[in-house]
């Protein structure tokens, strides 16, 4: 197969922007997910409500939201020209705070259940050790959860590659900057050169079947808990 | 009254109906609903045109439609607006389109040949392109403007697509501006896409339709200038009746209405001039 030098540029920017936002929301998003577990305030379930949201949330109601939001006369707008970042939509930052929001159920679920998991006896039998917080966290439950994390964070991965809707609304197809791999298909498909779509498309097909065949055996596998 | 009685014992032992005595209640209920369902689907499609507009139609079109809808109110027409070649694709697989306004003529002519559409193929406009840029009331602005240093993004539609962005980078490139400004371009995927970037002031300058510049909503948030027609190929624009619109008597009627007087009249004042009647200045 020949790609064209669009289309590995656009390969290149979906895998960018997918290891970008898997990096952020791991980063985050475990401190996040381990809090919500152990954390008893009545304010967990509408917490985990508003962040699974995006999940059921059609890509247009958020790629509007965003449109408005990252405006000049939009909150995000207003903070990023404020920064002097200027303003986000068609731009590489735009796309990655929009994947963020877009795949943050992706990544929390898996994490939420696996630590779930994590029975509270073994971290009381590490702070009868004199493990601390942290330490319990990082010694028992971090490597209790390992394929959890592994999960989440391809999972994460794989949503954003075949991520399109919203991109779509907020990109404005700049290449080597917001024509990600899945926009240049349409783009492909629109003007009929139904051959070049095919490939990118197969590209992306392939991909994703990986993903679920490794995610399906990470799931039988199981955590040893 | 014994009757009653008899009726009242087969539900308790539950042969007949053998779910709780309240679902039965619901029984003629629910058989209306699903006839209600039934009914007027069928009334429907004998008097019903489904239009498939390119999105550079989206303010003229219903104001025809609304003023067609006066005349006939028998008659429900219903436009959806999108990419021209997407519409294209779509008729060529069987989608239930009446009746197909194209912004470039080539895609009725297309359906034509290939037997998915029936003659004549309608031109109706010359489309134009303006550069539109919110502006206080009464600014003047010109094509040298893209210059300027405060304007940070230009949105044009897809030229790989879309007609009226293949135009617009044809104009720009006839300005030797097209290599100058690249790194301000953005593309939208079709034209109202374009627009609805300068709206939300994500980009402060955009080629697009005069047609969407003249609604009363936009002419209030900017300032336009026609780009002269001769920078660019002509946006020749047609329509043609697909073959399943081609028995559908209301079509015909919808059409014959396009090509009245009046209908011509609200088309002419969102820019659509005949293309025979040569161009606006």
């Amino acid at each position: 197969m020949n790609f064209t030098a669009a289309d590995i540029q656009a390969l290149a920017l979906t895998f960018r922007l997918a290891i970008t936002v898997t990096i952020i929301l791991m980063m985050g998003g475990i401190p996040f997910a381990w809090w919500l577990t152990r954390t008893h305030l009545k304010l967990k379930a509408p917490l985990l409500a508003l962040c699974t949201l995006p999940m059921i949330l059609p890509p247009s109601v958020l790629g509007f939201y965003l449109l408005l939001a990252m405006g000049p006369a939009g909150p995000l707008g207003i903070f990023t020209e404020k920064l002097g970042l200027g303003t986000f939509a068609f731009s590489f930052g735009g796309l990655v705070v929009a994947s963020c929001i877009h795949s943050l159920p992706f990544m929390l679920q898996p994490l939420v259940q696996s630590f779930e998991g994590v029975s509270v006896q073994y971290l009381e039998v590490a702070a009868m050790q004199r493990a601390g917080l942290v330490q319990q966290f990082f010694r028992v439950a971090l490597p209790l959860s390992k394929n959890g994390i592994l999960t989440a964070a391809v999972m994460t991965f794989a949503h954003t590659v075949g991520e399109f809707g919203v991109l779509l609304m907020i990109g404005g197809s700049i290449p080597g900057k917001t024509r990600v791999a899945s926009v240049q298909i349409y783009d492909y498909v629109q003007a009929f050169e139904y051959a070049q779509a095919h490939r990118l498309a197969l590209v992306l097909l392939l991909f994703a079947f990986s993903v679920m065949f490794v995610t399906h055996g990470l799931r039988t596998k199981r955590d040893l808990i | 009254m014994l009757r009653f009685k008899k009726n009242k014992t087969a539900a308790k032992g539950g042969a007949l109906f053998p779910y709780p005595r309240f679902l039965k209640s619901l029984v003629p209920y629910v058989l209306l609903f699903l006839l209600s369902c039934l009914a007027p689907t069928s009334l429907q499609a004998k008097n019903k045109v489904l239009i498939a507009a390119a999105s550079d139609l989206q303010f003229a079109l219903e104001s025809v439609i609304l003023a067609f809808k006066a005349l006939e109110p028998s008659i429900t027409v219903e436009g959806v607006y999108g990419s021209s070649g997407q519409f294209f694709t779509q008729i060529r697989q069987g989608a239930p389109f009446d009746f197909f306004m194209s912004a470039d003529i080539s895609f009725p002519e297309q359906l034509l040949e290939q037997n998915h559409a029936v003659a004549p193929v309608m031109p109706y406009a010359l489309g134009r392109l303006v550069l539109w840029m919110p502006a206080k009331k009464g600014k003047t602005i010109e094509m040298l403007d893209l210059l300027d240093p405060s304007i940070g993004k230009i949105t044009i539609a897809n030229p790989r697509h879309a007609p009226y962005g293949a135009r617009g980078k044809e104009a720009l490139m006839h300005l030797g501006l097209w290599d100058t400004l690249q790194s301000k371009l953005v593309f939208g995927e079709n034209i109202s896409q374009s627009a609805q970037f300068v709206q939300t002031g994500n980009a402060q300058a955009g080629l697009i339709a005069l047609s969407l510049v003249l609604h009363p909503r936009m002419q209030a948030e900017g300032a336009y200038v026609l780009i002269p027609a001769e920078y660019h190929l002509p946006l020749l624009q047609a329509m043609v009746v697909t073959r399943k619109g081609g028995s559908n008597p209301a079509v015909k009627k919808f059409v014959n209405y396009l090509q009245s007087k009046e209908a011509l009249k609200i088309l002419a004042r969102y820019g659509f001039t005949p293309p025979g009647q040569g161009v606006i200045p």
